[in-house]
């Protein structure tokens, strides 16, 4: 009893000297446990009498108490020690680049594409697709261009046999569609299309969209909100001005090119630049398609995809478009 | 249609500046496409008179003039070989400025003072022809500035007009469209008819009326074709982009310019016999005015005379025929050719002149007379001359008829959207030049002008009021109509989904051209004849792709020849075959994979890809489409033959997987190991609709095996057998190793299998899993061979 504080001194000692967590459980087996020193001082309480037992008990488990304390004191930063150690060593330089694949990326023509049709899908217009070799019924004549129409010249057909071409414009879609079916019709015709005719703003091959909307009371008022619309939302920007000029197609009447605001001159007079065509639905291609004109009117615009992703990414070149370049591709991911 | 805006403002003058006109009739339908001088920009250049010519003492090829229409009378030193005393040419003196900002100075030219410079027509910006120096008429009012004898202060203005206004083909059409929008008058020069001062008159014969409803002939006699057209009418045409040719060409020129009626003169002395108007005969030829030989076709409508064709109708006339110097006695032509019988006919001979693009379009038909008395007016000015009566054979059936129109006032407002009052309408279409018939109860009966073949239909009447109106001033309103819902199947999935997984698996879009060389398609698909096209734009677009493999490896060339070794590339499109009488247009889904297989960096290891990644990445987007594809061991032309794989869906071929063919590698000259794979794009778009099954609570069993087998069994076989032998309750099967080399044998393989078993409703017992576990072993090994190992 008399050296239970000098135990318990050497028992803070030895704690104090482990420095793995080996070495303090040795330190605790060594004091406290069944056969520990200071366990061990219990055995001494048989010699005592009754009286002073309860005295003698109580400072033996304070000094273990102590040790114990100091032990689990111990315990707790040599484990922080440890989980430091082994976090710095695993330890990685996270400026490294990822492992695996990079990204690749849509065609600006499909991005352009896609914009175009959701903005359309939304308002409930179906997209409509076509033979890309198109016969010259479809293409022409009932699109109101019979064979001696002076707009023939001006389309540089590709021809495979006389009656058989490229189709010149993605209007057979439409004549195709409302063959098929009943109005009302609200439809989009993306794709392809092909004229003979290449140089620095030409290739014989690019991508129209084109829009139509028929039901019983349809005006060029309603042309012309759809078409302004849609143009405010393709830029956004909501103070784009548009005008409408009165042209010609065969299959519209009337018919009008749209122009938007590109630019300002030095004296602030508006540059404009033309963008689309459109129109009402000429009676003659109604006919055609087996729809009385006298009940039902339509509008119908079509646009260039390639000018549209032109404008919006700043593409100087139209021949880039198809000489996919990866160095210009990646640039659209 | 160039044309002089001075001239336009003779006719028809608003009170608006160039700019403010040119927008104008931009926003009415009539676009300008273009603004130009018609002359450089110079000062200080007056007309002169070259008084004396005398030869420079020190230069053979210059000469030393006295020069009258300064101050006083100066030397000047020219160069020009034309110069010759008495000339009036444009003069430009000391302290001038000519175009390019150069500034003319005092000079000495090897020796002698030249105070001044005598201009050429190039050196003023007039035209691009270098013939000296200008020649001004005698009668030019010596000291007079340039700019205002030839009223040089105007632009030509380029008006890009759509087909159907041929009536704008004019000064008289464009003036009356700004009379139109300015509420004025046009202001035409009149002209009386011409009497006859002899008997004498062309024969003229129409055997093909159709073709020519109208024909006006008149013959003016002993007229003076050395006199040149005057030079206000030079000028006119040459702003209008007409160079001037001689008196009878440039007044026939100027009447079509100036009224829209194309004309012809002939030389009376060359034409046998009279004029015929008929179709042409079998093999009969042409030599025409710009010199080329034509074999004309059976359905060419020509003037002739009693032996030979002179002139295609409406297009262009003949050598031999045309007027010259010694001309003495014309024979005048205009006429109304059918538009349909003229259509392509410029074309057919690769021509196109003034006079077919207008009657392509159509002309007025009630032009001829007054086009045929004003060019005799403008001719006897010019060249003198005995006119003779017009011969004038109409064929009235034939002609166009007066277009009358039914419009509804109701329908205006349906099309336009416009509450527009019957006042404002009337006044727009009186305006234009058309007249009420009468009125109707429900709107208008419209007569047409003759000038306006355009106009046959009531909505193109409503266009006419809305184009005046101004497209602008319409109302706009937001479409109305039913809110039908659109259902897409859920089962089928969009292209734009397949597009997402390829872009984020690594692979960048390509657009291809669907024409391509049919050399690089007969490498690729050398058992299909690709379609050809009879007019391609060059030797290398000019078949339709029956692959669209053809366009992806020119890629691949392109971006392996600008040092991109790693390519990853898809396209969708239609591919174009043959089917009997038929085309097929399919859209198919194809890509190329070339280079590393990851993009290279410290991580990723330098393997390039192979054909096991791109198999995987088509498994994955089967399982991203739900559709079952299986890939068989294949054969294609262009690929390798131990590479191939055929892909099937529900027992139908779909499309192929494979490395290129090395030998079509090297003849294509790329680089690397190619991949490629083409599908039906179709095919595999339609997959299902999931449908839950219920999960399983009970364990999952696993048993592993390694079997040897001789090279030629393929995986598919051994994954065949396994899946006949093990049960319904197998729900996994997998390869984790293939191993080929020496300890398992030549020619061998050794495959190492992981079959999982499960029940869906108790423990699988380990008896039961052992006994299937075994009659897979058996099966392998009676049915393929296979040895277990060990």
């Amino acid at each position: 009893m008399e050296n239970l504080e000098q135990l318990v001194q050497e028992g803070l000692a030895a704690v104090e000297k482990a420095n793995s967590l080996q070495m303090l459980d040795q330190v605790r087996v060594d004091y406290l446990g069944k056969k520990g020193v200071l366990t061990q001082q219990l055995k001494s309480l048989g010699k005592l009498s009754p009286e002073e037992r309860p005295a003698a008990g109580q400072k033996i488990n304070d000094a273990k108490a102590r040790v114990q304390n100091a032990i689990t004191a111990s315990r707790a930063a040599l484990e922080k020690a440890a989980i430091d150690q082994q976090l710095a060593s695993e330890s990685i330089d996270v400026t490294l680049p990822g492992r695996g694949q990079d990204l690749g990326g849509l065609h600006p023509v499909t991005r352009t594409l896609q914009r175009i049709e959701d903005f359309f899908s939304r308002a409930g217009y179906t997209v409509e697709q076509g033979p890309e070799i198109e016969d010259e019924y479809h293409n022409f004549e009932a699109l109101n261009i019979p064979d001696h129409h002076p707009a023939r010249a001006m389309h540089d057909t590709f021809y495979f046999n006389p009656g058989t071409v490229l189709r010149t414009h993605t209007s057979p879609v439409q004549i195709r569609t409302m063959e098929a079916a009943k109005p009302p019709f609200r439809m989009i015709c993306p794709g392809r299309v092909y004229r003979c005719d290449s140089d620095m703003t030409h290739t014989p091959m690019f991508h129209q969209i084109e829009g139509l909307l028929v039901d019983r009371n349809v005006s060029f008022a309603d042309l012309k909100s759809t078409v302004e619309e849609f143009l405010r939302v393709f830029f956004e920007r909501d103070d784009l001005k548009v005008r409408f000029r009165p042209s010609y197609f065969p299959f519209t009447e009337p018919s009008a090119e749209v122009d938007i605001e590109w630019g300002r001159e030095a004296d602030g007079t508006i540059k404009w630049l033309e963008i689309m065509g459109c129109g009402m639905v000429h009676p003659k291609v109604f006919e055609h398609c087996g729809i009385d004109p006298e009940e039902y009117r339509g509008f119908a615009f079509g646009l260039g995809v390639e000018r549209m992703a032109m404008l919006r990414y700043g593409v100087n070149d139209l021949r880039m478009f198809f000489d996919n370049d990866l160095r210009f591709l990646r640039q659209f991911r | 249609m160039k044309f002089s805006e001075q001239w336009l403002r003779e006719w028809v003058n608003p009170a608006l500046d160039t700019q403010a006109l040119v927008d104008q009739i931009t926003m009415a339908g009539l676009e300008v496409d273009g603004l130009e001088p018609v002359s450089g920009e110079f000062s200080g250049v007056i007309v002169g008179e070259v008084l004396s010519v005398e030869p420079h003492p020190d230069a053979d090829k210059l000469r030393v003039c006295q020069v009258a229409g300064g101050d006083e009378v100066v030397q000047v030193v020219c160069g020009a070989p034309n110069v010759r005393a008495g000339q009036k040419v444009p003069f430009a003196v000391v302290g001038a400025t000519l175009p390019g900002n150069f500034k003319i100075k005092k000079a000495k030219l090897r020796g002698q003072v030249s105070l001044g410079m005598l201009c050429s027509e190039t050196e003023l910006g007039l035209s691009e022809r270098d013939a000296g120096i200008m020649e001004l008429p005698e009668d030019a009012p010596v000291g007079q500035s340039l700019v205002d004898y030839l009223g040089l202060n105007d632009v030509t203005i380029d008006v890009d007009l759509t087909p159907n206004r041929s009536d704008c083909l004019s000064i008289r059409g464009l003036a009356r469209e700004v009379a139109v929008l300015n509420r004025l008058q046009v202001e035409a020069p009149q002209t009386a008819p011409i009497a006859a001062t002899h008997g004498e008159v062309i024969e003229v014969t129409v055997t093909a009326p159709e073709g020519c409803p109208r024909y006006l002939g008149r013959i003016l006699k002993n007229v003076d074709l050395t006199v040149p057209s005057p030079m206000w009418m030079q000028e006119k045409l040459r702003r209008s982009g007409i160079r001037s040719i001689d008196a009878a060409v440039d007044v026939t020129n100027y009447v079509m310019l100036e009224l829209g009626q194309p004309m012809h003169a002939f030389d009376r002395a060359e034409l046998k016999g009279g004029i015929v108007v008929r179709m042409a005969r079998p093999a009969e030829t042409l030599v025409l005015l710009d010199g080329q030989e034509v074999t004309l076709s059976a359905d060419t409508l020509v003037i002739a005379d009693h032996e030979k064709p002179v002139a295609i109708a409406g297009v262009m006339g003949g050598e031999h025929s045309g007027v010259s110097e010694t001309t003495r006695d014309l024979v005048l032509e205009a006429a109304y050719f059918d538009p349909i019988t003229l259509a392509g006919k410029a074309r057919e001979y690769s021509l196109h002149t003034d006079a077919s693009h207008r009657f392509e379009r159509g002309v007025d038909y009630q032009l001829a007379r007054d086009a045929m008395e004003r060019a005799t007016e403008l001719l006897m000015s010019i060249v003198g001359g005995e006119p003779g009566e017009i011969v004038d054979v109409t064929s009235e059936p034939h002609l166009p008829q007066a277009t009358l129109i039914d419009l509804r006032a109701q329908r205006i407002a349906d099309v336009l959207g416009l509450d527009i009052d019957r006042a404002t309408v009337e006044d727009i279409l009186t305006r234009l030049g058309l007249s009420i018939d009468q009125p109707l109860p429900e709107g208008w009966r419209i007569r047409v002008p003759s000038y306006r073949p355009d106009l046959s239909i009531e909505v193109d009447l409503i266009e006419e009021v809305g184009r005046v109106y101004g497209y602008d001033n319409l109302p706009v309103t937001e479409p109305v109509g039913a809110l039908a819902l659109r259902a897409d199947s859920e089962a089928v999935r969009p292209l734009s989904a397949v597009q997402s997984f390829f872009v984020s698996r690594g692979y960048q879009e390509a657009i291809t051209y669907s024409f391509v060389d049919p050399k690089v398609q007969a490498l690729v698909d050398p058992d299909r004849d690709g379609i050809a096209l009879a007019n391609p734009i060059s030797a290398d677009l000019s078949v339709m792709r029956t692959t669209l493999w053809s366009g992806l490896l020119k890629t691949v060339a392109h971006n392996q020849n600008r040092q991109q070794p790693r390519i990853r590339l898809f396209e969708s499109g239609l591919r174009f075959v043959r089917e009997g009488d038929d085309i097929e247009q399919r859209p198919m889904l194809s890509g190329v994979v070339v280079g590393p297989n990851s993009p290279e960096n410290w991580a990723n290891g330098r393997r390039d890809a192979d054909f096991f990644d791109t198999k995987g990445e088509l498994e994955a987007l089967f399982q991203l489409l739900g559709v079952q594809v299986d890939f068989a061991k294949g054969e294609h032309p262009a690929l390798h033959p131990g590479q191939t794989a055929e892909l099937f869906l529900a027992g139908q071929s779909i499309g192929w997987l494979g490395t290129l063919h090395p030998q079509v590698q090297k003849n294509l000259e790329l680089n690397g190991t190619i991949l490629l794979f083409e599908l039906f794009l179709d095919a595999v778009l339609s997959g299902y609709v999931p449908n839950f099954k219920e999960i399983s609570k009970f364990p999952e069993v696993r048993r592993d095996l390694a079997i040897i087998i001789e090279n030629g069994i393929a995986f598919a076989d051994v994954e065949r057998v396994v899946r006949q032998q093990a049960g319904n309750h197998l729900t996994a099967l997998r390869a984790f190793d293939v191993y080929e080399g020496q300890s398992v044998g030549e020619g061998k393989r050794s495959v190492a299998l992981s079959l999982f078993w499960q029940h869906p409703e108790r423990t699988l017992h380990e008896e039961e899993v052992h006994k299937l576990f075994n009659e897979v072993i058996t099966a392998l090994t009676e049915e393929l061979g296979a040895t277990l190992r060990s």
